[in-house]
């Protein structure tokens, strides 16, 4: 059939993709998937041209990761065929997928924190009884996959020792040793920082120039339009586009993934900052080993206005989020909320300062801001079970518990609306608004919001970034963290870089570009030019 | 690895742990083929034994009442994530407790020492276990370590305080004085003939209100949400302003309170008297209870009935077959905890790609799970 026709006959023009000259690498057919009544993969054609990087992209629960997984070896497709390299292949596990040359890099590394880079190269790939010969063997081989693709990792450094990005590599030198000619990498960038990004894609470049075939699932379109050659559209189960990324735009990639004009620029008045809500005041914390992370840091949030805080990850603003909230001791220094100073010391700070009027959405919501194994109501609790209005004598008001939970999920439209339904078997968008619907209920003072949209789908962002522009419109301080460049400076009204536990300048959303900003991550310049070594 | 979708409820506390019993019989059955005997006879003669005669049943409840305290005792420290290995230490400390206020009152009426009895044991058994829960919770020391140490030190106690302290001049054993006649706790056979000469006695409807008790603290109070919000993921605690330190220390006392009901049974509803190694291990077998029983009251109860017929079926199986006796019916047990407690994912994954096959609605979130999954 003609390759990369639209599926979908009311679906704006799709420009057909040329049979290519290096031939298909994979060919998928009428890919049907049905887990009961969810037709998880409806008649869905892709083909991928061997030597490109092909994007797909859609909402969670678009159907991406089942097709990705009928790809890989995870589930078998109940009709439809695959073709690799031409010829047809009913894959049966991921062994086999490998074996065809089909290689994966998951969102979530499959590493051996304590092994080192080439141990864990080898893992599960040993050619003999004794370690030494495959290992020298792996060296060898290791040394010649860095140079061909330009992917320099120590083979002697120990995991947990090597940043996130490297670790990536390491899943993609895994994925080469192992023999891959298409690699598919699963929301690659989501753990990465800008720079790291960066470099990942100078590394999925070179992969194309060497003739490797990459398939890059993603919500992140301007990582689609930045990479890709072509992209591939899903909505509900659905492949409604096949485009060439050259003859498209992100405004219509955001378009095709919902199936409604999505505004992609945030709409917001100007601020009128009050009375200040939020003050901290030379505050320095040390993380788990006891090593200063925040080194001295004030600043102020008044009422109706965002404060961004700006950085690269891993410079302190995880710490100070959770001195400020309450979570981690600090060393010293002080937090005033709404005046009132509260007390950083013991491990039920949180409580205090909910108590004080402090709402917290963390960074990572499924390690600190949802019980992912409880029901969807028993998280609508977490942090206010000790709130009088759920308490009946000696008992936790369940009924009562139930009811605000039910109304939470209508107003932030939480699907699926179902308050009984295990927390880790929602979305990660929908995980994301039960935490955002949590918080803002109790109608706080003061709103301090980590990482509100990673890993989220764009229709969920554009609705989690127009709630917090209505908190700060109701006349809350709210204090954002997040190491999405472009959501800082969409959101906040006053940016704080911080780099290395200290806050090296203000900027003006309006005003800085860029490359300011990034100057001053980095550490290398301040807002006026002059230098932070 | 391909996804598996969670096991239904049903199935996680019912369908699993009757495989996991039923497989452990079938290789005791093995066992008692190896040795010469009818395994059929042997079944048949364990289950009569347990449940065939009133004076079966009596004894099957006496034993399972202690089981469902010690179950109890690990399901509730298990809800905060804590593995509580010390309910031994704990029941046996508990017992001077109930003995000390027993021997003090036992010219008054039981129904006035009874109470006062079960507080004495919450005291002395939940001190036991909060003293490793503050070491946990102020000096980092796991509370696997310390409570297993606890029992130990346990011992030794109570050597020391049957030997030196507590042993009436002229005994020659190390135990305690009898309690008064009077003040003794009548068993149910004065009340219901056919349990007559059976230890079971009024503590089993403590047991029952235990059970009752933990279900509600446990899912309906705000201290069991803690609990639970706790023992399901820490950092959200601590993100929710629960006190992890507080709630440990609070949790092992209470699991060791628990425990401390198993000394009720036995010294105020039994013995009499404190006697050495009274607890019989019963810590231990509250383990395997809790295990099986998912750590929920209602499979607590049933599996501290299984372990209580096993007990009380054993002790029968000698007088019934020659050559079978209760190494037999240990073997068996150490068979049913080796399957139901140690082995007790065998048929996991088997049993969800079954249940898959049937119902496959949810698959798709399966799939879903084991990709996004963010436990990494």
């Amino acid at each position: 059939m003609n390759p990369g026709v639209n599926t979908n006959a009311q679906r704006p023009a799709t420009a057909a993709v040329a049979a290519p000259a290096s031939g298909w690498a994979i060919e998928l057919e009428k890919i049907n998937k049905r887990f009961g009544a969810v037709h998880a993969n409806k008649d869905i054609d892709l083909k991928v041209a061997r030597g490109t990087i092909h994007g797909i992209v859609g909402e969670n629960g678009a159907g991406k990761s089942t097709l990705m997984s009928i790809l890989y070896g995870f589930y078998t497709a109940d009709s439809g065929t695959i073709r690799v390299d031409g010829v047809e292949q009913a894959i049966t596990d991921s062994r086999h997928a490998l074996a065809l040359g089909i290689g994966m890099v998951h969102q979530h590394f499959m590493l051996v924190d304590n092994f080192s880079v080439l141990e864990n190269v080898v893992l599960g790939a040993e050619d003999s009884g004794l370690l030494k010969p495959s290992l020298d063997r792996a060296r060898r081989e290791l040394d010649r996959l860095e140079s061909e693709y330009d992917l320099e990792v120590d083979p002697d450094a120990i995991i947990e020792d090597i940043s996130v990005g490297q670790q990536q590599r390491v899943e993609i030198l895994k994925a080469l040793y192992r023999g891959a000619e298409t690699l598919i990498l699963d929301e690659p960038t989501g753990v990465l920082t800008p720079r790291e990004a960066d470099d990942l894609f100078r590394v999925l470049e070179t992969l194309r120039a060497q003739g490797k075939t990459v398939i890059l699932i993603t919500h992140k379109l301007r990582e689609i339009m930045a990479i890709t050659d072509n992209v591939s559209v899903m909505r509900q189960g659905e492949m409604v586009a096949t485009l060439k990324t050259a003859e498209t735009s992100p405004e219509q990639l955001a378009e095709l993934m919902v199936g409604r004009r999505v505004l992609l620029r945030v709409e917001k008045g100007t601020a009128t900052p009050g009375r200040t809500l939020l003050e901290v005041d030379n505050l320095v914390v040390a993380d788990d080993m006891g090593v200063p992370r925040v080194k001295g840091v004030s600043f102020a949030v008044r009422a109706g206005e965002i404060v961004g805080i700006a950085g690269v990850s891993g410079n302190g603003q995880s710490e100070l989020l959770e001195a400020i909230t309450g979570m981690r001791e600090a060393r010293s220094g002080g937090v005033r909320l709404n005046g009132n100073p509260i007390r950083l010391r013991g491990d039920d700070g949180a409580a205090r300062a909910r108590a004080a009027g402090l709402a917290h959405v963390p960074e990572d919501r499924q390690r600190m801001g949802l019980v992912t194994a409880f029901m969807e109501w028993e998280n609508a609790i977490l942090g206010y079970s000790t709130s009088p209005e759920y308490r009946r004598g000696m008992l936790l008001d369940i009924a009562a518990a139930k009811r605000q939970a039910a109304e939470q999920i209508a107003r932030f439209d939480v699907r699926p609306a179902d308050i009984m339904l295990k927390t880790a078997l929602f979305s990660g968008g929908n995980q994301q608004k039960i935490v955002l619907a949590r918080e803002m209920d109790r109608d706080p003072a003061v709103l301090v919001v980590g990482q509100p949209t990673r890993g989220v789908d764009i229709g969920a962002i554009e609705f989690i970034h127009n709630q917090i522009i209505a908190m700060r419109d109701a006349g809350k301080a709210i204090l954002l963290v997040s190491v999405e460049l472009d959501e800082i400076r969409s959101l906040a009204d006053r940016i704080l870089v911080m780099f290395d536990g200290v806050i090296v300048g203000e900027a003006d959303p309006a005003t800085a570009t860029e490359g300011e900003l990034g100057l001053m991550m980095a550490g290398i310049a301040g807002p006026a030019g002059e230098t932070h070594p | 690895m391909s996804a598996l979708r969670p096991l239904p409820r049903w199935a996680d506390v019912l369908v699993l742990p009757l495989l996991n019993l039923a497989l452990a019989f079938i290789v005791s059955g093995l066992v008692v083929l190896g040795i010469g005997h009818n395994p059929f006879m042997a079944v048949w003669a364990i289950v009569t034994g347990a449940f065939g005669t009133g004076y079966g049943i009596g004894y099957t409840l006496y034993y399972a009442t202690n089981f469902v305290f010690a179950g109890l005792a690990v399901a509730v420290a298990a809800h905060g994530g804590l593995f509580n290995i010390g309910g031994n230490g704990q029941a046996y400390v508990a017992g001077l407790g109930v003995i000390l206020v027993a021997l003090a009152l036992q010219d008054t009426h039981w129904l006035l020492i009874a109470p006062l009895a079960i507080l004495a044991a919450a005291v002395f058994g939940g001190f036991w276990g909060f003293v490793p829960g503050w070491l946990q919770a102020k000096r980092g020391s796991h509370v696997v370590i310390t409570t297993i140490m606890f029992n130990f030190i346990a011992s030794a106690l109570m050597i020391y305080m049957l030997n030196r302290v507590l042993k009436p001049a002229g005994v020659s054993g190390p135990e305690s004085a009898m309690i008064a006649e009077g003040a003794r706790m009548p068993k149910l056979g004065q009340f219901f003939p056919p349990f007559n000469y059976t230890p079971v006695n009024f503590a089993i409807f403590l047991a029952i209100a235990a059970l009752i008790g933990t279900y509600v603290l446990v899912w309906h109070t705000r201290f069991g949400y803690a609990l639970r919000v706790m023992g399901q993921n820490p950092a959200a605690a601590r993100y929710a302003g629960i006190s992890n330190s507080r709630m440990i220390m609070l949790t092992m006392t209470l699991s060791g309170a628990l425990a401390g009901m198993v000394a009720f049974n036995e010294v105020l509803g039994v013995q009499n008297r404190l006697v050495l190694d009274f607890v019989a291990d019963a810590g231990f077998v509250g383990i395997a209870v809790a295990l099986m029983g998912r750590n929920h009251p209602v499979g607590i109860a049933f599996a501290a009935l299984l372990f209580g017929a096993l007990y009380q079926g054993g002790n029968e199986l000698q007088y019934v077959i020659s050559g079978l006796d209760r190494t037999v019916v240990v073997i068996i047990q150490a068979l049913v905890i080796l399957f139901t407690g140690a082995m007790e994912g065998l048929f996991r994954p088997g049993l969800q790609r079954t249940l898959m096959l049937f119902s496959p609605q949810q698959t798709e979130t399966a799939i879903d799970r084991s990709t996004v999954r963010s436990e990494s």
